[in-house]
């Protein structure tokens, strides 16, 4: 001991062990970062693969209204309106339902029944999405035609496919914005309470603007999750690309399309595989800039009452 | 607030009242249905699922089952089964059958389940739903007897030992689902393997060591950002990079294993693996975040290194929670689908996998041909297969929930 200063006694001491532990749980860290990567490189070179075709250019791509890849049409329009309407149909039940429910969950409901609803909600956003497609064809559809007509609503059709996806994230919206209603302060509601207005009125003109951001979030990640969706429109929607606006029909999505090409073996380089790629980054880019925006807007509520 | 509030108020008039705690009441109403409706179309599903996994079948034998003997094939001895199998099969057959399992060393069980394949054939030629199974029985009875006077009818659930026990087959009667069990157990125990570690080191190094550099912040954007992605596009991803790009790697070419291509189990875990990390890290940040701060300092105090603490104090301490997130990771693994068809999956083999270079099926996968097949048998199977996987989602979701009880009373 003697000899030794207590400045160098009291030095840190290097211990190889922590400083390759820490390389490691970085490089964990850092494995996500180059799954993006991957994914943004392998699309994109495929895709630029698909673009350099004679027979595409990004304007035909983006406003053609044939997608006919052994007729080298390649006009995204067909694929890309079955993916609105599937997704509006989705949101129109997804969204008041979901809201509905949260409110009730987070206004109304006793702290026992929102006990027992909730875990309940949490297991049914488990369900497979292929079984969620099972329904739709097996029992929606069938439903749908007996309703309307065997012959105004055909075998595969979008709506069926909308309206199960609707029921599918139901639970995802609800669950969401219940947490943001559930985030806004008790002395916001006492005070509501206090000045004499109703339950309604608290939760619609007091509790529900102080969770608008977080709402607004749920619903745009519903949005996101329907378009990125895809075993239920591959079972229920279809897997012809026409262009078309009626619900009641039958019309591929993007996704759809990418399963149906992926599914039987598709030989590699050929305009229908760089094909599939060009669709995935398209797919990839909404649903980034939705999550995008979603996150921000869920900040900003963040910075207010936490 | 308040001001604003009274002033926005269209029912501020005293007079209103009533009409004020009418509107409340509709809405009460209208929020409480919303609630309903969404519980009960959940609840149709399910109870749609198991409306068509039982239900009466009319199953016509091709060889009626007294014809091979007077008394019931399970009251026979074991000789008198064999030789009924070796006068009724052809030789190259019988010599087959005994080629791939000994006849000898069968047991009465596996005997008749051989002769009723082999033999009986029975085919069910048209089947029933669960509830006009047992509201219409009547009519169901005398189309029987009218159409198809020969066959015989029964209650028949379509999930059942031998289907779980059966591998694919193109006949609905005698498919099952053995090889696609197989290949989802293979598929999810590789996942584990791959993503657990990465998962977890990566939440280790947000929640302890990061600091607010640039890079983590890009890491933990990036880890929100992927939660999002949809599945499929993790499809393209392991279809371009794992089957294509590492074909070699993936299909074992350069261990010298035997392989056309890189639709393998292997690929297969790889994307499952990506495709669950976000979530693995997500939940398991959450499990380390709960950790009291005490605890580490304590650990600091008594001159433990950061690695020791975190090794002996903060992972213990997180452990049930990153277990529930864990599961419920893997419980979103077991059922998806779409990334797997990218990956190839095959629609049809029947062999199940022997190892990581295997061509594999799995349990969704075979639900989705099923489901998309005309013959409305296929329909059945495909809702025992649900039900299986359903069964199977559910009691790790209990258990996920059990844990998450246990670590909050001991929180508590």
């Amino acid at each position: 001991m003697q000899g030794k200063s207590i400045e160098s006694m009291l030095k840190k001491k290097p211990h190889p062990g922590e400083t390759i532990a820490y390389m490691l749980l970085r490089f964990c860290g850092i494995v996500s970062v180059f799954t993006t990567i991957g994914i943004i490189f392998e699309l994109g070179k495929e895709a630029l693969l698909f673009f350099q075709m004679p027979e595409v250019t990004p304007l035909n791509f983006l406003t053609g209204t044939t997608w006919q890849p052994a007729l080298g049409k390649f006009g995204i329009l067909p694929l890309l309106t079955s993916t609105l309407i599937t997704t509006l149909v989705a949101m129109m039940i997804a969204l008041p339902l979901g809201l509905g429910s949260a409110i009730y969950l987070s206004e109304y409901a006793s702290p026992n029944t929102r006990k027992v609803l909730k875990p309940t909600l949490e297991v049914l956003a488990g369900v497979p999405t292929v079984v969620y497609g099972y329904f739709a064809l097996t029992v929606m559809t069938p439903f749908l035609r007996w309703l309307l007509g065997n012959d105004t609503v055909q075998v595969y059709n979008m709506l069926s496919a909308g309206l199960v996806m609707g029921i599918m994230i139901l639970p995802l919206v609800c669950s969401m914005s219940e947490d943001a209603l559930h985030a806004v302060p008790h002395s916001l509601r006492n005070a509501a309470f206090g000045l004499g207005a109703t339950r309604f009125e608290t939760a619609v003109k007091v509790v529900l603007p102080a969770a608008l951001s977080g709402i607004v979030a749920a619903f745009i990640i519903g949005i996101s999750r329907a378009i990125g969706e895809t075993m239920i429109v591959a079972i229920a929607a279809g897997s012809s690309a026409d262009l078309t606006f009626n619900p009641l029909h039958a019309a591929e999505t993007m996704t759809g399309y990418i399963a149906r090409i992926s599914g039987g073996d598709v030989a590699y380089d050929t305009p229908e595989y760089n094909s599939i790629f060009a669709i995935g980054l398209f797919l990839f880019l909404i649903t980034l800039v939705l999550n995008l925006v979603s996150r921000k807007i869920s900040a900003k509520y963040r910075e207010v009452y936490e | 607030m308040n001001n604003h509030l009274i002033e926005s108020d269209p029912f501020k008039n005293h007079e209103n009242l009533p009409e004020r705690h009418r509107i409340s009441k509709i809405w009460h109403g209208s929020f409480f249905l919303s609630t309903t409706i969404g519980i009960i179309s959940l609840t149709i599903l399910l109870l749609s699922i198991i409306n068509q996994a039982f239900g009466y079948a009319i199953i016509e034998n091709k060889v009626d089952p007294s014809e091979l003997s007077a008394v019931p094939l399970n009251e026979l001895s074991k000789e008198k089964l064999t030789q009924i199998l070796n006068e009724n099969v052809s030789k190259n057959r019988y010599k087959t059958i005994d080629r791939d399992t000994p006849i000898a060393k069968m047991t009465s069980g596996d005997l008749i389940h051989l002769i009723t394949n082999e033999i009986i054939e029975p085919t069910t030629v048209k089947s029933y739903f669960l509830l006009p199974s047992l509201f219409q029985t009547g009519q169901i009875m005398r189309t029987q007897q009218e159409e198809y006077p020969d066959a015989e009818i029964k209650f028949r659930s379509w999930l059942n030992w031998n289907f779980i026990r059966n591998s694919l087959s193109t006949n609905p009667d005698t498919t099952g689902i053995r090889t696609a069990l197989f290949g989802s157990l293979w598929i999810i125990l590789i996942t584990i393997i791959i993503a657990f570690p990465i998962g977890i080191g990566a939440a280790i190094y947000l929640e302890e060591y990061a600091s607010n550099s640039r890079l983590n912040r890009i890491i933990k954007t990036n880890i929100d950002n992927l939660a999002g992605v949809p599945s499929i596009v993790y499809g393209m991803l392991g279809l371009a990079v794992f089957v294509r790009s590492m074909n070699s790697f993936t299909s074992g070419a350069i261990f010298g294993v035997d392989q056309t291509n890189g639709r393998t189990i292997l690929s297969a875990a790889l994307t499952m693996g990506l495709l669950i990390m976000p979530l693995l890290i997500i939940n398991a940040q959450e499990a380390i975040r709960a950790v009291p701060a005490s605890l580490r300092q304590a650990s600091y105090g008594l001159g433990a290194t950061r690695l020791q603490t975190i090794w002996h104090h903060v992972l213990p301490f997180a452990m049930p929670g990153i277990l529930t997130g864990t599961i419920l990771a893997v419980s979103r693994a077991i059922g998806e689908t779409a990334p797997l068809i990218l990956v190839g999956a095959s629609s049809f083999i029947n062999k199940e996998p022997t190892g990581l270079f295997s061509n594999f099926t799995v349990l969704p996968i075979q639900i989705y041909n099923w489901t998309t097949r005309p013959q409305a048998e296929f329909r059945n199977v495909s809702a025992a297969a649900i039900l299986v996987l359903l069964i199977v989602l559910l009691s790790l979701n209990t258990i996920a929930i059990v844990l998450r009880n246990r670590f909050a009373k001991k929180q508590g």
